[in-house]
């Protein structure tokens, strides 16, 4: 071998301890993946945590699905989903999951001459007009919930989204659950057979083409219709009040929910009790294994989820998503004491 | 004497013969990219053929819920699309390009030259996110009550319906725009490639700039043309982001060109990220046909080019 070869490939093997040596100084890693709604949130949390804490943690939003895939495989520590998964899908894998946000889904129209946040519509109304049976806006359905508004004679047109999502299953299913009919047509998915109307790419595009149309109705998660400042639907509630979609409505939906009967937080926020909540909330889960390979990682990532529960919530607020309510932290806490196992031992005393 | 060489060539014939299997493992890697994709893609769409067999290529049916699926708006707004792409692409793509090299004094043709070869380089999701926040209001504001109402053609099928600015129509000029600067381009070259001296022999027997152009230059460089627009046909049928914001994404086959549609490579995007079981067989089996029609078009494409070759001649 030639001496400057020698010299090089040294160098190169010298160069290889040093990263070596670097990246075992540095603090654990942990990588998670899933959802997309809780994106903006993520990313903030895991950039400002890495910032005061050290712990570097990689979120990629490459979709609920894939999310779950991803956990599966388990080429990730932990996995995010909007759509929970059922217990003995859990069992099978030995994951469990836990809530982490809470989010609305907004039906968000575009009527000239009506003023935003005065329409008032049902959960049957509003399923009716995706089965497409209410053609025009000054349908008497429509009028004799909101006599006080000048309805335009627009025809309706519905926007959907386009792409498969975890904002479609929570918003289709609401409407199986206060229509029979829909319950029976298109059904609870993330993507379904739309009777009528044109598809949006992802939230964006469902409030853009809104926006575009007169006459148009869609649906979006809350914060694309504030960021787009949208006429945003009244609701009436399972307690039968109208309410507005805001924050605390949705807060009161996940506070009003039984949470307590419901093995596996296998909660679905739609159509829940209480006079201020939201119909159509969510809930995004992270899902983890119980016997977790490493204790040094479990305990780092129980030491991230506690954090986003108390200084992560405050992030969250100041990018319209809901934390969760302090009693629900506290039963997601419990859980984590009595199913997580690392290396044979209980990890959170 | 003999000694010296015999030894210099087989020091020689070492890397030569490597450098021969090199490239000839770097060319066969072609050939088993091309098999393992057909085969992959054939494997994970088995459940999805098996399930839905034959129909699959004619239903239009597309439940999420209850897992059943056809692929026929798919193929339906693939086809439809590319046919608009096509029909308005070629003729401005022939003229554009024609100008540049005929007509146009050097100063506009190299100006000009530079901008279709800058705009074949904009990456087609800028043509998507135009078409969202620009074009679609223009058509519906301004293309499609022109077309229906003032020419009158909503009696014919093609253009009735509700005018969204959304749909085929939509998609399939966007895809014309897109694939316009890419087939002049490369028509320009073909016609700069038509040696001056046969023209100049066609001037000089009396012939006018018309029939130059249309007997001489095209016919002379026919096979290059064809290429060109095989070249923007197979851009046009499996592009995805620039319809993806713009066609609406229904799954029907619907003859108004004004109604949303949706495309195989729009549904593959909207879907694969949360699909799996069926559903995830489903795309691969239209990953499969997409790739079996521009298998096609390429056959028929080489077919159409022997056959324009034996019949015109042609340098090109």
């Amino acid at each position: 071998m030639d001496a400057s070869i020698k010299k090089l490939f040294g160098l190169s093997l010298g160069l290889a301890a040093g990263l070596g040596a670097i990246s075992g100084l540095a603090a654990e890693t942990l990588n998670g993946a899933g959802a997309t709604f809780p994106a903006p949130v993520y990313n903030k949390w895991t950039y400002n945590y890495g910032q005061s804490c050290g712990t570097k943690i990689n979120y990629q939003s490459i979709g609920s699905g894939a999310g779950i895939a991803q956990i599966k495989a388990k080429t990730v520590n932990f996995g995010a989903s909007d759509e929970p998964l059922a217990k003995e899908e859990m069992d099978k894998f030995g994951l469990m999951q836990f809530p982490m946000l809470i989010g609305g889904v907004v039906p968000v129209v575009n009527l000239p001459g009506v003023e935003p946040g005065k329409l008032k519509l049902s959960g049957k109304l509003l399923a009716d007009i995706f089965l497409g049976k209410i053609s025009k806006w000054d349908d008497p359905a429509i009028k004799e919930l909101n006599p006080e508004l000048k309805l335009p004679s627009f025809p309706v047109a519905v926007v959907h989204r386009s792409d498969s999502s975890g904002t479609t299953w929570i918003f289709t299913n609401y409407l199986g659950k206060v229509s029979e009919e829909w319950a029976k047509g298109p059904g609870n998915g993330k993507d379904v057979k739309w009777p009528c109307g044109v598809g949006g790419q992802k939230n964006p595009g469902v409030a853009n083409n809104v926006l575009k149309m007169a006459g148009a109705i869609g649906y979006v998660e809350y914060t694309y219709a504030v960021e787009a400042k949208m006429n945003c639907v009244n609701l009436q509630n399972k307690d039968g009040k109208f309410v507005a979609p805001a924050l605390e409505n949705f807060a009161a939906s996940a506070a009003n929910a039984d949470w307590q009967n419901t093995p596996g937080f296998f909660m679905v926020l739609t159509e829940q009790p209480g006079e201020k909540t939201w119909p159509i909330s969510g809930v995004t889960y992270i899902l983890i294994y119980k016997e977790q390979a490493s204790a040094a990682t479990a305990k780092e990532m129980i030491k991230y989820f506690s954090w986003c529960y108390t200084e992560g919530a405050k992030l969250a607020s100041e990018l319209n998503y809901v934390p969760l309510p302090e009693n629900v932290v506290k039963m997601v806490k419990d859980e984590w004491k009595k199913s997580l196992k690392a290396e044979g031992k209980q990890l959170v005393e | 004497m003999m000694m010296p060489v015999k030894k210099m060539r087989k020091v020689l014939s070492l890397p030569d013969s490597l450098f021969h299997w090199l490239t000839m493992a770097s060319a066969l890697m072609i050939i088993v990219l091309m098999i393992s994709f057909f085969a992959q893609l054939l494997w994970y769409s088995l459940p999805s053929i098996r399930e839905f067999g034959w129909g699959f290529v004619l239903s239009q049916e597309w439940d999420p819920v209850r897992n059943l699926y056809g692929a026929a708006g798919a193929i339906y707004g693939t086809l439809v699309t590319t046919l608009i792409a096509m029909l308005i692409a070629a003729p401005l793509s022939f003229g554009i390009a024609l100008f540049l090299v005929e007509f146009a004094p050097p100063y506009l043709s190299r100006v000009l030259g530079q901008a279709i070869d800058l705009l074949a380089a904009v990456p087609s999701i800028i043509y998507g996110m135009w078409g969202l926040f620009v074009f679609v209001p223009i058509m519906q504001k301004h293309v499609q009550p022109f077309l229906a109402d003032t020419l009158g053609l909503k009696a014919l099928p093609f253009f009735s319906g509700p005018q969204m600015g959304f749909g085929l129509l939509t998609s399939g000029i966007i895809l014309a725009l897109m694939i316009l600067p890419f087939i002049s381009a490369v028509m320009r070259d073909v016609f700069r490639m038509v040696p001056p001296v046969v023209k100049e022999s066609a001037y000089g027997t009396g012939a006018t700039t018309w029939e130059v152009t249309a007997d001489v230059t095209t016919r002379y460089g026919m096979q290059g043309l064809l290429g060109a627009l095989f070249l923007g046909l197979g851009r046009a049928i499996g592009e995805t982001m620039a319809v993806l914001f713009i066609i609406g994404h229904v799954q029907q086959v619907s003859f108004s060109l004004f109604a949303p549609g949706t495309t195989i490579s729009a549904t593959l995007a909207n879907n694969f990220a949360e699909a799996e079981g069926i559903s995830k067989s489903v795309l691969f089996e239209l990953g499969l046909i997409l790739l079996v029609i521009s298998f096609l078009i390429q056959i028929a494409a080489q077919y159409w080019l022997n056959k324009v070759r034996r019949s015109t001649g042609g340098g090109l």
